[in-house]
């Protein structure tokens, strides 16, 4: 079926039939189309006074057992950052949908960005991970919305899906008979008799849940330095080893939520890289330079953060990288290779507009191929 | 056997800490209550209080400085369950930061009970003032005393609509007064005026907490006592978001052979992207692809409006447009934003134009036409968008003919006459 829609229609449809029960949220532009579809889709619906109730309230709910998915912008991102971080720590699934805009502050609300990744990967005090999914098509609307929710449930983690104004606002012709089903999420639950274990875990290193509603056991859920049963400890072994325990259920069960476009083409020594927003001038670019007879490989990363060591491995084998991105120092580039990036790896960066492919293009021929 | 709710004899407070009263008659109050201990929620604020989570054997959730109140409303709103009795400590510190969260939760009627630790400053930080501190008062970190009236937290949740708010002082046996708040659906809130025994009473050598009270003119009485209002978490079915009105069917061919990328620019409320989506969905009824790319200024209503269309044989991938092959410019406003693609502009492209704009220089081909005299502004860029196709058939006229009387601009019948007479609607 031939439609009219945008990504804000495919992400609202793929989390709710992918289990998201609650939508809570503060309107903010460009993020308002995730809200006025939500408030029309979910469930439940709550239009919070702030961003910091937003998260607040999502927390609850979450901890009471729902499934909550919130969309902000960077101004109101940035007010939930300390209630992100509890969230991190009493391991509250939930999906922060976050829709890059031109920064800093209020910045351009109007305008598109991809301002915020180095944000995310440094959001966490000590450094530690949030899993990070990024749309660069229609079609991820669909696919990473539904992954990033089962990644929050099966791993028992905030998860932010990073957006941007185009992604969510521009509308296109799209075949809906094209999208895959979606299952709702499995959430499983502790049955145990014994004693319940609020962060004990599992051979993955995830705690099993329970809502705080449970009539059977005990269930404690606690933001400060904790150890396995949320007792706050400060610095004992167990509660740091907790500490710790969450930070490697997010790294080392990457590969379950690991998602990546790779197209290599044969012969090609030059890599185009991007992600978001930028990926499909990419794409149009490899396909532009393809039939000019001039062979590029492209890169596109979905799951941003934590940083797969895989896409490292893929770049080293290209003796050109051209990264793009829509912000003017290069954040993913610095992610990826810190301060200076070594001379191979090129970036083009921009404020204010897209990327074109021509640019792109430009680049390429530049460095030859 | 009564329910035991604590654990433990020795709570984690100072010698003659209020902290300790509240805590063990909140465990008399739920017990004369009949509550289970699963029954009960307590969610805690950061401050000494704070500390008590673990002494609980109810469910517990601690989480950040004032923040207690809203995690609490989502927890309460989230099991949505009145047997079940969410229990909220908060100090003056957390309730001066989350003031909104205690008036929201008021507001909405949340099921809970927040008892305020009102020791009247700061007590895990050293003892600073909070907005909670009465006129007079003093703390390690203000010594002359507070110049102003602590803030009447009690007044304002009564303001908000809370359905049973009472001030006590923490002494003695105050397990009625818990209990009373405790029974209670919706948002209860219970004061308890303490003096912190680290800072309140080192720096008030010899205050008692009751002349203190009175001497502020601090009452301690029942705020409110009236009929609960107890929010409900409703949860509704709804419909696809992917309903059969979103389909377009390939109706009509097109004689597009690649991309054609069109700009249009007028004015705020001036119909720029809606006529924008006709256009767009008119080609998908030939089968093209398509995208819309909306621009404006931050306010809604005011300013320019613009957008960028794409209609193409092939799928489209990258949706800028910096360089249109058609550029319809209806307002002076547009003309402003449209500036620098006119000024790029080539022999190439096409400039559409109201009449009433001083053509601006430009490379490109110019039609002129006075389409604001003709429609007004509002309708100024569905009428150029008519114009541009009866003099370009990409696509049948017949497919814009038809998306124009089907959709939401076409239902203006004086438009549907004007437009039917300047280029014929078959009407």
């Amino acid at each position: 079926m031939q439609a009219l829609i945008d990504g804000s229609r495919l992400m609202t449809e793929a989390l709710v039939r992918a289990g998201a029960e609650v939508f809570i949220g503060y309107p903010i532009t460009p993020a308002n189309n995730l809200y006025l579809f939500s408030g029309k889709r979910f469930k439940t619906f709550f239009a919070a006074p702030d961003e910091i109730t937003t998260l607040q309230w999502m927390s609850g709910f979450s901890a009471a057992g729902k499934l909550p998915v919130t969309a902000t912008s960077f101004p109101g991102f940035a007010l939930m950052l300390e209630s992100i971080n509890m969230a991190y720590m009493m391991e509250l699934p939930m999906v922060i949908i976050l829709v890059q805009r031109l920064g800093p502050a209020t910045g351009t609300a109007t305008s598109g960005a991809q301002g915020d990744v180095t944000l995310l990967n440094g959001m966490l005090s000590g450094g530690y991970s949030i899993p990070v999914i990024s749309t660069s098509e229609a079609n991820d609307c669909w696919e990473m919305a539904e992954k990033a929710l089962k990644t929050a449930v099966n791993l028992r983690t905030p998860v932010v899906l990073l957006t941007s104004k185009e992604e969510v606002m521009t509308q296109f012709s799209f075949d809906l008979d094209t999208l895959k089903e979606i299952e709702p999420v499995e959430r499983k639950y502790y049955e145990g008799d014994e004693e319940f274990i609020p962060y004990s875990r599992d051979e993955n290193g995830v705690p099993a849940f329970l809502s705080v509603d449970n009539n059977k056991h005990q269930v404690r859920y606690t933001a400060s330095t904790h150890n396995e049963k949320g007792i706050l400890e400060g610095i004992t072994p167990g509660a740091l080893g907790n500490t710790i325990n969450i930070h490697d259920k997010v790294e080392k069960n990457l590969d379950s939520y690991l998602h990546f476009e790779l197209n290599k083409e044969k012969g090609s020594r030059t890599l185009l890289v991007s992600y978001g927003i930028t990926a499909n001038a990419v794409r149009e670019a490899a396909m532009t330079l393809r039939e000019e007879g001039i062979a590029v490989s492209t890169l596109i990363p979905k799951t941003l953060l934590p940083i797969p060591g895989i896409y490292l491995d893929i770049i080293s084998e290209y003796d050109h990288v051209i990264i793009s991105e829509e912000n003017h120092t290069g954040l993913y580039s610095s992610l990826l290779f810190g301060a200076r990036a070594p001379k191979n790896i090129h970036t083009i960066n921009t404020i204010g507009r897209m990327i074109g492919p021509e640019e792109i293009i430009e680049e390429v021929k530049k460095h030859g191929n | 056997m009564e329910t035991k709710f604590i654990n433990t004899k020795t709570l984690p407070f100072c010698k003659g800490c209020t902290h300790t009263t509240i805590s063990q008659n909140t465990e008399k109050a739920l017990q004369k209550l009949g509550k289970n201990l699963l029954d009960v929620i307590l969610v805690t604020d950061i401050g000494c209080l704070g500390i008590i989570d673990k002494a609980f054997d109810t469910h517990t959730v601690h989480g950040l400085h004032g923040r207690s109140v809203a995690l609490a409303s989502g927890v309460s709103a989230g099991i949505n369950n009145p047997d079940k009795k969410v229990i909220v400590f908060i100090g003056d510190g957390g309730a001066t930061i989350g003031m909104q969260h205690l008036l929201d939760a008021a507001h909405n009627g949340y099921n809970m009970t927040v008892v305020v630790h009102n020791n009247m400053l700061y007590g895990m930080t050293g003892g600073q003032p909070s907005e909670f501190t009465p006129e007079g008062f003093r703390t390690p970190t203000l010594p002359q005393g507070a110049s102003h009236k602590g803030y009447d937290i009690c007044g304002l949740v009564s303001e908000a609509g809370a359905s049973y708010v009472s001030r006590i002082t923490g002494i003695g046996d105050i397990s009625d007064q818990l209990a009373e708040a405790f029974s209670r659906d919706g948002f209860s809130l219970v004061e308890v005026m303490e003096i912190c025994t680290s800072y309140g009473v080192k720096s008030n050598p010899g205050m008692k907490l009751k002349s203190l009270i009175q001497e502020a003119g601090i009452e301690i009485k029942v705020y409110t006592d009236s009929e609960p209002k107890v929010y409900q978490t409703n949860e509704k079915d709804t419909p696809s978001l992917f309903n059969p009105a979103l389909e377009i069917e390939k109706e009509f061919s097109h004689k597009l052979e690649k991309p054609l990328r069109v700009f249009l620019s007028g004015t705020a409320g001036e119909g720029v992207q809606s006529a924008a989506e006709m256009f767009i969905r008119a080609g998908m009824r030939c089968g093209l692809h398509g995208t819309k790319k909306g621009s404006y200024p931050v306010t809604v209503g005011v300013g320019f409006s613009a957008s960028h269309l794409i209609l193409s044989p092939d799928p489209i991938l990258y949706t800028g447009a910096p360089r249109p092959d058609v550029i319809i410019v209806t307002s002076e406003d547009g003309l402003k934003f449209a500036k620098k693609l006119i000024d790029n502009a080539t022999e190439e492209t096409l400039l559409l134009i109201d009449d009433s704009i001083e053509i601006p220089v430009t490379k490109a081909r110019i039609i002129a036409k006075n389409f604001r005299e003709l429609v007004g502004g509002r309708n100024a860029v569905t009428m150029a968008m008519f114009e541009y196709l009866h003099q370009n058939s990409i696509i049948p006229f017949e497919a814009l003919r038809k998306q124009f009387v089907s959709g939401k601009i076409g239902q203006n019948e004086k438009l549907r006459a004007q437009i039917g007479e300047a280029y014929g609607l078959g009407e």
